[in-house]
């Protein structure tokens, strides 16, 4: 009997170390430890042995027994980590294959730029003013200290719906209209974003563009805040290395009045195509508020002062993502808007 | 404006170079757009004169020149055909370089040497624009007593630096020479000289010969008159030519070249009258009376209404005043006196006429910004001068000049404080004063202000801002340190409005749909390219009086067309799928007198697929993918329950596929398919659709609060229940029914299934909805589901005829 227990395990041991699959070693756990596997038949027998032998059969038949269940056990995780491994070998994908498209869209550039300007001075302090975009001669001319048959208005070619009702040309009769709404309270810290309208039409205009306009006025406000001011929003909106320079200008609704220059985003200020050689970029045109305009909107101009500037967002757009034709911007190719 | 940085140098000492001098006065506001050289490049031409010309032995159309250099005799071979013996022209010798870039080399030309090449003024760099017509096109004949030999680029000026100017419409002064050479000296602490013209003058005396009444008192502050006598009209000098052409102008005689050089010099537009041809010498500047012509110098009759100022002898009008004159009494080779004029007009009135006419003139642009007034008499002088130096003419003694008022000095009273105060950086008084001292404002010291008397072709300057203006540009913008503004703080955030507007374009974008900008001006024809009928509202327009076509002439009510404009145009270019959207105004006029409403508007279109992928098939963009976006969107921005309403009347769109939205029984907008006849219109493939929102009104029903639910503690039933209804019942109404059956445990209604087809009967659909019962307190028993899917059955049933589906 003893012989037959240890030809048992021997014959399972090469049982297991034979089988490939779970099935079989389940066949084989059937086979040598189920109700009615060998070895248990084996230990059924062991009625007919005698006292003396029956406990060392017995012990005998239980490390049998325990070494085959430990042999099938380490067999069975064997085999279940192979199959592991087989199923993670087959299972491979191609990580390289593109990922599920999601929705494309997006916002036009002129919409990212304008918010990028806006958040720049909202951080400021200033709030946003909004402005009929068709306005009266008076607040787009008159009121700006822009008498009708100053040659000055030759500067802004108008579109006019009646002789007193226009396509605004700029965004600066929000100023009036704010500074109108808000006097006597100070301080007044606005931009204006929003469509303008010029009657040119070539590669370097649209009759149709984008402003922002800006308006500081407070008791104190002087021409180094105006510099200050724009030569921190020209770094934000440009990069930290970006240098401002300050050109005397005339606007007649400020004075005095400054052109800006940034240095040239392309080349940096050494000189390039984009700039014409000269390093240097006009971004936009500002100035100290002109005393009339201030005394048209009910500020004493004596007490009062402050700086307002207005930019073209098209420009900022063309320079910041490299557009090199206006018309880009209005002409909406979804392969052209997918870019941004 | 175009200077040159030699003449400039007559009036002011100038040691730098002429690119510093460029950069220092645009930092100084007087803008330098270029510098251009015109002899760049140009070597080795010399004057020669043709001493003979002779036939070509082998070509028709070529002739063999000898050209005299001074030194040698070239052989030259030239198709030209304006030369003559004896002319003398630029002559590009062996190894000359000319403004193109061309070498010149010894050369056959059918078998005849040549050794040169004449010139013409292009090949010299010259705008054949100021190239008289008959040279324009071919040799440049230079003067006779031209000497031989001598460089080209110097006779004719061209190794200058001319400075071309962007001036802004404030500086009417710097529409000159002695303007610039002004702001020059300023800026370099130097003095400007201006020499008193001196000439010998005829016996005779102008008041003897010449008369001039000024009626209009009011438009002409200033006319000055000189009578020229024994006036020999013929070309004049090079040096003068080539200085008006250096300015863009082109010379025409040495009366009128010189009239033109003073205005150039000086600023002071001047005119030059046929003495001989004007009735009893006698000038009246008036305005036009109703019903009078003039000719004027470019050969065009014009009518002059009576707010023109003129020009006027007893017979009629000479001249439209300080805009052109007439051709009648035009100096010509006939003309052996003239009377010059120079004056002094009313900017407005100029501006006024030259615009009713259209006629721009090197003079009108100076006269409606405003010229020195002071500086009449002295032009008429210079013109004297130099009319009687190049022999073109002689003076009669003294000059007329009337003056309707006396002149007076404008002072304007500037604290010095203020400055430091506006500028933001402390300026002592004296370099304040200073400033202006070297600007020609005289200076009087008044305590705590400066008494500043402004000079006479100053006359942008009137108030102390103006003189702050000029004290801060030209103690340098750069040496203003750079400051934020202090003082209470302010809070910078957008509006509810704004923000719900930039969570729209957030929110879209993120859709899937590419935002579109595009012009608030429409062609009026694009509502008969939406179908809309004759009285449709939306056809009442703004219109614009003076648009750059039809194609942008009216302002729109409506921005689906223009979005439709952009799917055609991608369309055409092969780009076939893609939704838009476009935030905007629309303008509805609200009568001749008032400005128009303005309202904000959404708008969004879509035509073919959402891109697929290897692993994803492409969706249609139809009604339904428009429609989830808005839903999705409508709970995202807390809005009132939207209804969308099948629209059958709207002339634009698919009859069976649109959609009017509503809220509470305001109406914001409609969601459709556009009309098969609209899309043959715009040339766009069968299916597109679009979306037009009032913003305003979804505006106002938007912004609720957002209130978080618990989450629920007990597990929930889930049922699918099937029905069989008649097509056409909408689905709106048979889920509100099952929402109302289901009670307050049904949790979720959703609609997962929709089938037409064989299994059902025709005209009928099958519609799946997927319910989800949950109770907030307890777990809800089968029984409790089964009950409620049985309520909603029966009232399906009666409400919708609704058969329950296996």
């Amino acid at each position: 009997m003893e012989l037959k227990l240890r030809k048992l395990a021997e014959e399972a041991g090469a049982a297991l170390a034979a089988a490939e699959t779970l099935e079989e070693l389940n066949g084989i756990r059937i086979r040598f430890l189920g109700k009615k596997g060998e070895v248990t038949q084996v230990l059924r027998g062991m009625a007919s042995l005698s006292a003396e032998e029956r406990p060392r059969i017995g012990q005998i038949a239980n490390e049998v027994r325990a070494t085959i269940e430990k042999e099938l056990a380490a067999r069975t995780a064997l085999l279940k980590n192979r199959l592991k491994e087989k199923k993670l070998r087959e299972e491979g994908i191609d990580v390289t294959l593109p990922g599920t498209p999601v929705p494309g869209g997006g916002k036009h550039p002129l919409s990212l730029v304008l918010e990028e300007i806006e958040d720049i001075f909202l951080g400021l302090g200033y709030s946003i003013a909004e402005g009929p975009e068709v306005e009266t001669d008076y607040y787009n001319f008159e009121a700006l200290n822009l008498p009708k048959d100053h040659p000055a208005r030759d500067m802004q070619d108008t579109f006019f719906i009646t002789g007193d009702i226009l396509l605004r040309t700029h965004t600066s009769p929000v100023q009036v209209r704010t500074m109108e709404k808000t006097v006597p309270a100070l301080p007044v810290k606005i931009i204006v974003p929003g469509k303008v309208y010029r009657r040119d039409d070539d590669a370097t205009h649209s009759p149709m563009f984008h402003q922002v306009e800006g308006l500081a006025i407070d008791k104190r406000i002087t021409f180094s805040d105006l510099k200050g001011t724009l030569d921190l929003f020209a770094r934000l909106m440009f990069g930290e290395k970006t240098k401002t320079r300050f050109r005397p200008s005339y606007f007649p609704f400020t004075e005095p009045s400054a052109e800006m220059d940034i240095s040239c985003v392309m080349c940096g200020g050494s000189g390039c195509r984009v700039c014409s050689h000269t390093g240097w970029l006009e971004i936009l045109g500002s100035g100290m508020v002109h005393p009339r305009v201030l005394e048209v909107s009910g500020y004493n101009s004596e007490e009062v002062t402050g700086f307002a500037f207005g930019m073209g967002v098209e420009r900022v757009a063309m320079l910041k993502y490299g557009i090199d034709d206006m018309r880009l911007l209005f002409e909406n190719d979804l392969r052209f808007l997918r870019q941004f | 404006m175009r200077v040159s940085y030699k003449w400039l140098q007559e009036f002011v000492e100038i040691d730098i170079s002429p690119q510093e001098l460029a950069d220092r006065l645009t930092l100084a506001g007087i803008t330098v757009e270029g510098i251009t050289e015109p002899g760049a490049g140009i070597e080795k031409v010399i004057t020669g004169r043709i001493e003979s010309i002779e036939p070509h032995p082998n070509a028709d159309k070529l002739v063999v020149t000898r050209v005299n250099t001074g030194a040698e005799q070239l052989q030259i071979i030239t198709a030209a055909t304006n030369v003559r013996e004896g002319d003398i022209i630029p002559v590009a010798v062996e190894g000359a370089r000319l403004a193109s870039g061309l070498v010149i080399k010894r050369a056959k030309l059918r078998g005849v040497e040549s050794r040169g090449m004449m010139c013409s003024g292009q090949e010299l760099g010259i705008d054949p624009k100021t190239m008289p017509p008959e040279e324009a096109r071919g040799i440049m004949i230079l003067p006779p007593d031209t000497p031989l030999g001598k460089d080209a680029k110097e006779i004719l000026g061209l190794d200058d630096h001319i400075l071309e100017l962007d001036l802004t419409p404030n500086r009417g002064d710097c529409l000159s020479v002695l303007g610039v050479a002004r702001e020059v000296a300023a800026l370099l602490g130097r003095q400007c000289r201006v020499p008193q013209p001196v000439f010998p003058e005829l016996e005779e005396k102008i008041e003897d010969q010449a008369s001039v009444e000024i009626e209009a008192v009011d438009l002409c502050r200033r006319f000055v008159g000189r009578l020229i006598k024994n006036v020999r009209v013929g070309r004049s000098p090079l040096w003068v030519q080539q200085r008006l052409r250096h300015a863009g102008i082109r010379p025409i005689s040495n009366i009128v070249d010189v009239t033109n050089y003073v205005m150039l010099e000086f600023g002071q537009p001047m005119h030059a009258f046929d003495y001989n041809l004007l009735k009893d010498g006698r000038i009246i500047v008036r305005r036009a009376r109703e019903g009078e012509k003039i000719v004027s110098l470019d050969g065009v009759e014009r009518k002059l209404l009576p707010e023109m100022l003129c020009i006027t002898d007893p017979s009629g009008p000479v001249a439209i005043a300080g805009v052109m004159g007439g051709l009648a009494t035009e100096v010509t080779e006939k003309t052996s006196a003239v009377l010059l004029e120079s004056a002094f007009f009313n900017p407005i009135s100029i501006r006024r006429t030259s615009k009713s006419l259209g006629l721009r003139s090197e003079a009108s642009q100076r006269f409606e910004r405003g010229i020195d007034i002071s500086g009449c008499a002295r032009a008429a002088d210079r013109a004297a001068q130099l009319i009687h130096m190049i022999g073109a003419g002689e003076a009669v003694t003294g000059r007329i000049d009337v003056l309707p008022a006396p002149l007076t000095e404008k002072v304007v009273s500037l604290r010095p404080a203020r400055v430091s105060y506006v500028v933001g950086v402390d300026i002592p008084a004296e370099r304040t004063a200073q400033i202006l001292k070297d600007l020609q404002f005289k200076v009087q010291d008044a305590g705590e202000e400066l008494l500043v008397t402004v000079p006479a072709h100053r006359v942008d300057v009137s108030l102390e801002a103006d003189l702050i203006e000029e004290v801060a540009r030209m103690y340098g913008y750069d040496r203003v340190p750079a400051t934020l503004p202090y003082g209470q703080s302010t809070q910078g955030i957008r509006t509810r409005e704004q923000l719900f507007i930039k969570r729209i374009r957030d929110y879209l974008a993120g859709a899937g749909l590419y935002e579109v900008v595009t012009y608030s001006f429409i062609h009026p024809r694009v509502f008969d390219r939406m179908n809309l009928p004759q009285d449709s509202p939306l056809r009442n327009t703004l219109k614009i009086q003076n648009p750059l076509s039809e194609e942008h002439s009216v302002m729109r009510t409506m921005m689906l067309p223009g979005l439709l404009d952009i799917l055609a145009r991608n369309y055409s270019r092969r780009v076939q799928d893609g939704a838009v959207f476009e935030i905007g105004r629309v303008f509805y006029p609200r009568g001749a007198e008032s400005l128009p409403e303005e309202r904000m508007v959404l708008a969004a279109a879509a035509m073919g697929s959402t891109p697929g992928s290897w692993n994803m098939a492409p969706r249609e963009m139809d009604f339904y993918f428009l429609k989830g976006i808005l839903e999705r969107f409508f709970s995202r921005i807390g809005t009132r329950p939207v209804q969308f309403r099948a629209e059958t009347a709207n002339p634009s769109f698919h009859p069976g596929r649109c959609a009017s939205l509503e809220a509470g029984g305001v109406s914001l907008g409609v969601l459709g398919e556009l009309h098969p006849d609209v899309l043959e219109h715009y040339e766009l493939p069968d299916r597109v659709v679009g979306l037009e929102i009032d913003l305003a009104k979804l505006f106002e029903i938007s912004g609720n609060p957002v209130q978080y639910r618990p989450l629920p503690k007990y597990p929930g039933i889930e049922r699918d229940i099937a029905i069989v209804v008649k097509q056409g019942t909408p689905a709106d109404g048979i889920m509100e029914t099952i929402r109302k059956e289901g009670g307050k445990i049904l949790r979720s209604v959703a609609l997962f299934d929709l089938y037409r087809g064989e299994q059902v009967p025709a005209g009928h659909q099958s519609m799946a909805f997927s319910l989800q019962f949950q109770a907030a307190d307890r777990t809800l028993t089968d029984e409790e589901a089964d009950a409620g899917v049985q309520r909603i059955a029966s009232a399906l049933a009666r409400r919708f005829g609704a058969v329950l589906r296996g």
